[in-house]
């Protein structure tokens, strides 16, 4: 591969990520603006003609996610209200230009700490597709990521898709709260991602709670999930979240808040996050 | 997008749509569509503000949705349709742009036009909200958004722009003189008319402050043959330039001593590609880090090193003003009130970064550039080339954007001597971040402050220490330590009054001019003072700023008695109602929300005109041709807030004359006359009452041509001049008239230069000829968990003398609260940290209040019209009223800014604590 090659279908990229190591690119968003000034080094494969790459589809036990699933196109999908949480944060990521450009799969490529949707899919419970030409690999979200702008995808893997398991409850909701200094086109000071699972009595199964930005990749919050299980759907879930919950986050300092702040607002933003959930039907 | 296109392997012919033309481009298929629309294919509207997705200047519309083409490789476009701004047609959207106001420098309209396109397709009846969500991804620095808002909710709306009646264009919403051409992309920035050919100029700079020295360079040039030239410290005739004469400390190339991150060292001059390709890693440059002086403690610790060799406790200047005897009246005050506040560093944040071309003819050199001061420019560019000042000739480009960060040289000097030695046009355009890390900033401060009030809360004595970062060069640094003392214990009767103002040096990016000089900074101190005193004396904080307000024929603490244009008691008397309420509405809404406190706050202001005590003169011409057109010689730059208009305006009505005959020539110094800097709120007060005076001259000499009275009237249409004197009518044939060297056949001049007189010792003096006057209230909710601040409503009274054109009035109250929003909560600079647009926060749509202006108008005599200046004033009293509603809201006195959620939500838990 010389340069830039935009493949029109899977294999062809493929082929062409397993003869030599290139930089995928699928929005740009995040591919760009790590090169202002300058171009973009070494090859480049535009994975935006893959036809195979699109889409939002149910595939009866889960919900399948392309690589090229845009914010706007997760924002406009019929989903139902488990996935209210990663509309939210779809709707909150940058303007349009940025919304109707990025992609799920390229953010969670890009493993930033403040990633949004890290969080989103943990909370989904979400599984990573990679493909190669020696096969297809399924990781979840959790170990994808390994750290700070790094993952578990090898050079000559592509990851071509999200899968997102249905719940075994009959009732399931998200929800996702950002927190940021300014009202939009904000990098995350902390969010928050939650989906629970309500059987038909009202009351809480699984739970599933997971934290950006305060750790340097985002983790879920097991002590908390439990103790969210048994639990009635009403607004008084948001009192279950202890600051004994918090175990697993590691806040820092930098310029946007102080690690104190992160910590102090997590649990505000986990409670108020938790309570938001008791206004579904 | 096109899903049918074969896979591209290098650069290759990329075949697509743009504004309804096929075209094809040979490029690199990685290459960004912004570059590839603005150099390849000459559409330059579209504009490049981050090159990272972050302002939405670049928005274009592919295949009908909206996305940031620095983004977009142009591979990914073969086959797609691309619709800029210059394929939109001129309609009712941008009608409705230019009737708002909604463009002001313009950088970032094409952008918001392509938004709103994509939402009205969809949406032809929006709401505020949906404006706000399909626009909120273009950032916008001068207009606060709201006249934005306002347009796209009122497109094909009434078209109230009709140009007004002869001698009614004062006073009246006329449309920009320079507008049109803001909307549809035909605007030439300064990265946007670069000749064909040029070559380009890339700064190597210092990625700390450090003593560095420049290795064999051989092999660099080697490796890249485009590379035609380095210009080094010795390449410069006079390495130094400065603001004031006597104060040319900044070398245009660093020599050997970088003494902050992002100074310049080496400038590489070649072909656009070849610079591209050079790797800043790869640059013979070796840096050994100094002891570097951070922050202001360090700046004035005892032993601290030298910023500059020769400036001993790294102290730049030092100003005062002192007045009757603080230290005496303390005694005599019933309540005092104290506190020190500290501010941050602030970007300015123009979306259009640095940018101009320079070419040499003969012995002279041309260079085109986005400024704010041509005029300064000129004479330092000279000074550096070791050339007279009338061998160098600036066309100012229209300004993306000012606000005070473009009145200091940066690429004028280099692309100036690149040009000169290479005999070709050399373009330099800076990227976000050099842009950030190079430019100056608002100095970050610490000001401590004390005042004192009787029992009835009248002020009896106030001391003011501030202190200021200027970074590692002079450049305004005297003048905010000069304007500082004057201003500090805000717009309030004061017999006593000890301030102090000095900046030190440190080794950050200088600290320049920003919107205020200091000012701002040092209202959030007297301000949350006046708030202490109204709560010890339990006063309401409007009333005790009411009691002290500066009225006609008080006497200043400079000791200047001040004229007729004094209008603050009535900016608070037109505050009341609103106050009132806003009031009672708090304490209801906190009532029932837990969750949220609501506060309301108060911020007052007053601001000198012009520059503090010297001369600053502006002349003004304007001739009349043979063929009717009326042209005004007009030496001060627009930067976007209007001046332009505003004296187009003002010379209509002197006139008689209809508005839209007013043709101009703007900036270019080899046209016009010297009219100062576009700064210190100046040009509407002192270039408006050139232009003026211009006008009168005209008319004058119109009048003695056919012996006609001062009460005659003039009517212009096209060669044929005729003057109406009573019953008598008059014509003249302009085609009958000699012609002077300029073309003209009439012609008039004016100059006014506001009488100051220079300050004593103790700061004693007339230091401007007239003060603007302002009061803000504004209403926050704070989220008190979170320390989140929401700014709810804000409305702005502003004493402007006169408001020539009331929509740029308001257009420039509405963006100086947008700043003043910002350097109240998000806005903070740290080098190496927030050197782009999303580290770096400026509001955004979404952040923006409901806002109300109060026009008052207090005639001024000596303005034009009796107008004074706005810019700077609408900035001031912003972060003193929210920083007050926050303290209303939870009970905190933010002592330092930006009042970040993690800042306030320490101080609120740390009140908390301390209330058990």
């Amino acid at each position: 591969m010389v340069g830039y090659a935009r493949p029109t279908k899977l294999s062809e990229a493929l082929a062409a990520l397993d003869r030599a190591t290139a930089t995928v690119i699928a929005g740009g968003t995040d591919v760009y603006p790590a090169h202002v000034g300058r171009a973009v080094p070494g090859d480049l494969l535009d994975i935006s003609a893959v036809a195979e790459l699109r889409g939002i589809a149910d595939r009866g036990d889960h919900w399948r996610v392309g690589a090229l699933a845009t914010w706007t196109d997760l924002s406009r999908a019929p989903l139902p209200a488990l996935f209210d949480g990663l509309k939210c944060a779809a709707s909150a990521i940058g303007g349009i230009q940025i919304q109707n450009a990025g992609t799920l799969c390229g953010n969670l490529c890009n493993a930033s700490p403040a990633a949004d949707g890290i969080p989103a899919m943990m909370s989904l419970d979400g599984r990573v597709e990679l493909s190669s030409v020696g096969g297809i690999e399924t990781l979840p979200v959790g170990q994808f990521v390994t750290g700070n702008r790094r993952t578990a995808r090898r050079p000559n893997q592509l990851m071509t898709a999200i899968l997102i398991p249905k719940p075994a409850a009959p009732r399931a909701y998200g929800a996702f709260t950002k927190l940021g200094a300014r009202a939009s086109l904000v990098i995350s000071i902390v969010m928050v991602a939650a989906v629970i699972e309500v059987s038909l009595a009202g009351v809480v199964v699984a739970a599933r709670v997971a934290v950006g930005a305060c750790s340097p990749l985002a983790c879920r919050l097991p002590a908390l999930e439990a103790a969210l299980v048994g639990e009635p759907l009403t607004s008084a879930l948001g009192g279950i979240a202890q600051d004994s919950h918090l175990g697993p986050l590691a806040p820092i300092d930098d310029a946007r808040a102080s690690a104190a702040y992160r910590r102090d607002a997590a649990l505000t933003v986990i409670r108020r996050t938790l309570e938001s959930l008791a206004a579904n039907p | 997008m096109n899903d049918a296109t074969a896979p591209i392997a290098g650069a290759e012919a990329i075949a697509f749509t743009v504004n309804g033309r096929p075209i094809t481009v040979a490029a690199a298929p990685a290459k960004r569509l912004a570059a590839a629309l603005r150099d390849d294919l000459g559409l330059t509207g579209t504009k490049v503000g981050c090159d990272a997705g972050d302002c939405g200047a670049c928005t274009v519309l592919i295949d009908g949705a909206q996305f940031c083409s620095c983004l977009v490789p142009l591979g990914r476009i073969a086959g797609s349709e691309v619709t800029t701004v210059e394929g939109l047609e001129f309609g009712p959207l941008q009608a409705a742009f230019h009737r708002h106001g909604a463009a002001q420098c313009g950088i970032c309209a094409p952008g918001l036009l392509i938004a709103a396109t994509d939402l009205l397709r969809h949406t032809p009846a929006p709401t505020e909200q949906e404006v706000a969500d399909a626009l909120g991804g273009v950032l916008c620095r001068c207009t606060g958004y709201r006249k934005i808002v306002d347009a796209v909710l009122d497109v094909g709306g009434d078209d109230g722009g009709k140009v007004p009646s002869s001698g009614a264009a004062v006073g009246a919403r006329t449309v920009k003189v320079d507008g049109i051409a803001k909307l549809t992309g035909e605007a030439r920035f300064g990265a946007d008319a670069v000749p064909t050919g040029a070559l380009w100029l890339k700064a190597v700079r210092a990625p700390y402050p450090a003593r560095f020295t420049v290795g064999e360079l051989g092999p660099l040039r080697a490796a890249h043959p485009g590379l035609v030239r380095v210009l080094a410290a010795a390449d410069l005739p006079c390495n130094a330039f400065g603001i004031y004469p006597e104060l040319r400390d900044q070398p245009v190339l660093a020599d050997g001593l970088a003494r902050y991150r992002g100074e310049a060292v080496l400038a590489l001059v070649g072909d656009r590609d070849s610079l591209a390709l050079v790797d800043a890693g790869s640059v013979p440059v070796s840096y050994e880090p100094i002891q570097a002086v951070h922050g202001l403690d360090a700046a004035m610790a005892k032993d601290a090193p030298r910023v500059q060799a020769d400036k001993p406790g790294n102290l730049l200047v030092e100003g005062g003003v002192v007045s009757g005897d603080a230290d005496r009246a303390w005694a005599d005050c019933a309540a005092l009130a104290e506190g020190v506040f500290e501010t941050s560093a602030v970007e300015h944040a123009y979306i259009e970064p640095e940018a101009g071309w320079a070419r040499r003819t003969g012995d002279r050199i041309e260079i085109h550039v986005s400024t704010q001061t041509p005029y300064m420019d000129r004479d330092e560019t000279a000074h550096v080339l070791g050339l007279a000042p009338d061998q160098v000739r600036i066309v100012p480009t229209t300004c993306g954007g000012g606000f005070g960060g473009k009145l200091d040289l940066l690429v004028q000097p280099l692309i100036a001597r690149a040009a000169w030695l290479e005999g070709r046009p050399v373009a330099w355009v800076l990227d976000r971040p050099e842009s950030m890390a190079a430019s100056t900033k608002r100095h970050a401060a610490r000001i401590t402050a004390r005042i004192g009030a009787d029992d009835e809360g009248r002020l009896r004595a106030a001391s003011v220490d501030a202190v200021f970062d200027t970074g590692a060069y002079a450049s305004w640094g005297p003048t905010v330590a000069g304007r500082v003392p004057i201003h500090g214990c805000g717009p309030y009767r004061l017999a006593n009054v000890r301030a102090r103002g000095r900046a030190y040096f440190t080794n950050t990016a200088p600290a320049g001019a920003f919107r205020g000089f200091g000012v701002p900074q040092t209202a959030i101190a007297h301000e949350a003072l006046i708030d202490d005193l109204a709560a010890s004396l339990n006063i309401d904080r409007l009333e005790i700023r009411s009691r002290n307000a500066l009225r006609p024929g008080d006497r200043t603490a400079t000791g200047q008695v001040l004229g007729d244009s004094v209008g603050l008691a009535a900016c608070l008397e037109a505050l009341l109602p609103d106050w009132h309420a806003a009031l009672a509405e708090a304490e209801a809404f906190n009532a029932a929300d837990p969750r949220s406190r609501r506060g309301v706050g108060i911020g007052c202001m007053w601001y000198g005109i012009g520059n503090t005590a010297p001369s600053n003169p502006s002349t003004m011409r304007l001739a009349l041709s043979r063929d009717g057109t009326l042209t005004l010689y007009n030496g001060a730059v627009d930067i976007g807030q209007g001046s332009s208009t505003v004296l187009a305006q003002v010379v209509a009505d002197t006139l008689g004359v209809p508005v839209d005959r007013v043709r101009m020539v703007v900036g270019d110094t080899d046209r016009t006359d010297d009219a100062g800097k576009t700064s210190a709120s100046r040009q509407t007060f002192i270039s408006g009452r050139a232009a003026q005076l211009a006008g009168e001259d005209l008319t004058q000499r119109i009048l003695r041509l056919v012996n006609a009275g001062a009460d005659a009237s003039l009517d212009l249409d096209g060669p044929s001049l005729t003057v109406t004197d009573g019953g008598a009518r008059h014509r003249i044939d302009l085609t009958a008239l000699p012609e002077d060297a300029d073309g003209a056949v009439l012609a008039g001049a004016g100059r006014f230069d506001p009488p100051t007189t220079p300050l004593d010792a103790d700061g004693q003096g007339t230091p401007y000829a007239t003060y603007a006057f302002a009061a803000q209230m504004a209403v926050v909710d704070v989220d008190l968990a979170l320390g989140m601040t929401r700014p709810v409503y804000i409305h702005a009274a502003h004493d402007v003398g006169r408001a020539i054109n009331p929509t740029l009035t308001e257009g420039q109250i509405h963006g100086g609260i947008a700043q003043g929003l910002g350097l109240a909560l998000m806005e903070e600079y740290l080098p190496g940290r927030t050197e782009n647009l999303h580290d770096y926060l400026i509001p955004t749509f979404c952040d923006m209040p409901g806002i109300t202006v109060t026009l008052i108008e207090q005639a001024e005599p000596l303005g034009p019209f009796g107008a004074k200046g706005v810019g700077e004033p609408a900035l001031i009293p912003t972060a003193p009223a929210i920083l007050g509603a926050i303290r209303h809201a939870t009970g905190v006195r933010v002592t330092r800014v930006p009042a970040l959620p993690h800042r306030l939500r320490a101080a609120i838990r740390d009140m908390e604590r301390a209330n058990g």
